[in-house]
């Protein structure tokens, strides 16, 4: 019963890392840039829920629901001032102004709301622990509510980029940009519409993130985010659902290794998977081989 | 096909040609290295420079050796490492533990750091060829991905690492828990605490002797056989193996090279301070070591070099600003990659340089172009 406690736990987080990767894979398909200010981010949906619920005293959904347009905003924001003007100049620049947009979130967050840890209210405090099979087995509401958002995204967000109108523009631009836009479709807007639904899914992630483990700092969201880029890259990055494969996976190994083998050894051995992964599969686990054109 | 094959054999042949290309770039970066030693040292000894800034003399000469190497493999190998502070990390653990063993033995302090800086080398070099192979089979930013990993890693490791000398004085090692019969007096490394008491070796001069160094080995490289490959395959990688050139022998050369080099700066700056955290090693520190690599110009040494020494500073200069001297870097960092990259920012400067230029150089332009054209 104590795997099945851990398996459930391990699919929560990689529930959370999915919901991460996400946007990180979607930024990448469509820009082909690494937006380290992804994780950065989520600490900012994270305040922003906790400052609407515990001050202004707002109830914790609706508070999840404008932490996440504010976080929507925030991404437009982003790439429109930060990463627009560096389009095309290569993804080495556009990287390292990532990284300066990262330090100055985290800067940003450590000026007005301070360095001290806050314990961030649980969004499902009304729900009960569920005790299972004599009381051998306890699950943790945030861990099937978490679960439960992971698969509602999936489903929704391919549904949105197969069957409608704008994520089609979506794909056509990842698949080519300068051809795309032949085509009458505007590749501006739909690479902000792809940094509005990272960010937005950023802000989901930081609340059910927080509410499982519920310390909130202005470097909250950096390890999750190195984590959630390396399940994207697990997934083979810029595939959807290679984000939600590979987030799972690194999730399950995180607290397995946790649970069995060490507990300070746990990011080693879930990196030392990436590239066992990587040394298989050079693209992750659902990319596409391109092969080299001369 | 064709075209792009000649037009990078025409490269190759160009970098052949250009030798004095090459001098130029090596005379201006050691003039970089020595004028910047002497600028400190005046400052220093006129009391211009006050104390906080004296301390930071070692780790600017120890970033500036990393910017260095990590120009090996960004710039002049062509791939994107995020994981140079894990070779840091290696070669400043390892220089800690054989410093210590060797204040036994070894009453000549600066032995003891050349002996500590060389096997720190032979370390980091090894950690570099264990995560070089992986390398050969990956492309791009899933490289820049394993790099990251073994950052971590390391980082991890040394976290959960313990070594102590026991009452013989001989050296004990052990993962994840203390070990037995040694007293704390012995430890040199106690996991996430890291290293304690550690006997500072590292000087100005000698950590900019290191920096000399790691000059010398890139700047000749780079204008050897092997450098010369090895830019090659960084501009067209089918064109070089097309010619012949071993693909993944180059790339790991250039790799194993840089991951040395940065182990001797890791050990030189663990040289520098009595205690010495993992923590110190993070993903930021390989992130910063890219920031002086990519704002001084990808490949350019001595841009490099440069950018390490003022981003070094500028936190220390920012003090005044308190609490905003970190937002004050990122926006400078933004801003300052904007302005650099942003194609239409660089249109006008170029614009306003050429109208500076004086007008020989632009009748050379113009009468190499009519000669082209005829």
């Amino acid at each position: 019963m104590n795997f099945l406690t851990n398996l459930i736990s391990g699919l929560s987080l990689g529930s959370v890392y999915a919901i991460i990767a996400l946007g990180y894979t979607m930024v990448y398909g469509i820009s082909k840039m690494l937006n380290f200010a992804h994780g950065d981010v989520i600490m900012i949906g994270g305040y922003i829920s906790f400052i609407l619920t515990m001050y202004v005293g707002m109830n914790g959904w609706v508070a999840l629901f404008i932490a996440m347009a504010v976080c929507t905003l925030l991404g437009i924001l982003i790439e429109r001032l930060a990463y627009r003007p560096l389009r095309g100049t290569g993804s080495l620049a556009v990287l390292i102004t990532a990284i300066g947009v990262s330090y100055f979130l985290q800067n940003s967050a450590l000026l007005i709301w301070g360095a001290n840890p806050r314990v961030f209210p649980s969004l499902f405090e009304g729900f009960d622990t569920i005790h299972a099979a004599g009381g051998k087995l306890t699950i943790a509401p945030v861990s099937l509510f978490t679960i439960l958002a992971n698969i509602i995204i999936m489903i929704v967000l391919t549904l949105f980029v197969s069957k409608t109108k704008a994520g089609k523009a979506m794909r056509a631009v990842s698949e080519d940009n300068g051809a795309a836009q032949l085509m009458g479709i505007n590749v501006n807007q739909s690479i902000s519409l792809t940094f509005a639904i990272g960010s937005g899914l950023a802000a989901i992630a930081g609340v059910l993130m927080c509410s499982a483990y519920p310390v909130l700092m202005p470097t909250t969201g950096a390890m999750p985010g190195i984590k959630a880029f390396t399940a994207a890259v697990f997934g083979g990055i810029g595939s959807i659902p290679g984000a939600m494969i590979g987030g799972l996976i690194l999730g399950i190994i995180e607290i397995f290794s946790r649970a069995y083998i060490s507990t300070e050894l746990s990011d080693a051995i879930v990196f030392a998977c990436l590239i066992i992964v990587l040394l298989v599969k050079p693209t992750g686990l659902l990319g596409k081989k391109v092969s080299e054109k001369v | 096909m064709a075209d792009r094959l000649s037009k990078s054999s025409s490269r190759v042949l160009k970098n052949v040609v250009k030798g004095n290309e090459y001098r130029k770039e090596a005379l201006i970066s050691y003039a970089v290295l020595v004028v910047g030693y002497i600028l400190l040292q005046i400052g220093a000894a006129t009391g211009f420079i006050g104390h906080n800034l004296q301390g930071q003399f070692v780790p600017i000469c120890v970033y500036v050796s990393l910017a260095i190497s990590l120009n090996l493999v960004v710039g002049i190998s062509g791939e994107l490492s995020l994981g140079h502070a894990g070779f840091m990390a290696v070669g400043a653990f390892t220089g800690v533990v054989v410093t210590r063993v060797l204040e036994q033995n070894i009453a000549f302090a600066p032995a003891r750091l050349i002996i500590a800086l060389l096997i720190a080398a032979l370390t980091a070099a090894a950690a570099g060829f264990i995560i070089g192979i992986p390398i050969l089979g990956l492309r791009g930013d899933y490289l820049a991905i394993v790099t990251l990993a073994f950052g971590e890693i390391v980082r991890n490791f040394m976290n959960v690492l313990y070594f102590g000398l026991d009452e013989k004085g001989h050296l004990k090692f052990a993962f994840n828990h203390t070990i037995d019969g040694i007293d704390n007096s012995q430890r040199i490394i106690t996991g996430a605490i890291g290293a304690t008491g550690v006997t500072k070796h590292a000087t100005f001069t000698s950590a900019a002797i290191l920096t000399a160094f790691t000059l010398f080995v890139v700047l000749n490289l780079k204008n050897s056989k092997q450098g010369r490959a090895i830019m090659s395959i960084r501009d067209n990688r089918i064109a070089g193996e097309s010619i012949g050139l071993d693909v993944k022998k180059y790339k790991l050369m250039a790799f194993v090279i840089s991951a040395s080099l940065a182990g001797m700066a890791g050990c030189m700056f663990g040289q520098n301070y009595s205690t010495l955290a993992p923590v110190k090693f993070n993903f930021n520190t390989s992130v910063l070591i890219l920031v002086f690599v990519v704002l001084g110009g990808i490949g350019n040494i001595w841009g490099g070099m440069i950018a390490a020494a003022l981003l070094t500073v500028l936190p220390e200069a920012l003090r005044q600003f308190a609490d905003y001297r970190m937002l004050t870097y990122a926006i400078v960092l933004i801003l300052v990659m904007i302005g650099t990259y942003n194609p239409a920012i660089k249109a006008r400067i170029s614009n306003i340089a050429d109208k500076i230029r004086p007008k020989k150089k632009k009748d050379k332009d113009k009468e190499k172009t009519g000669k082209e054209a005829a």
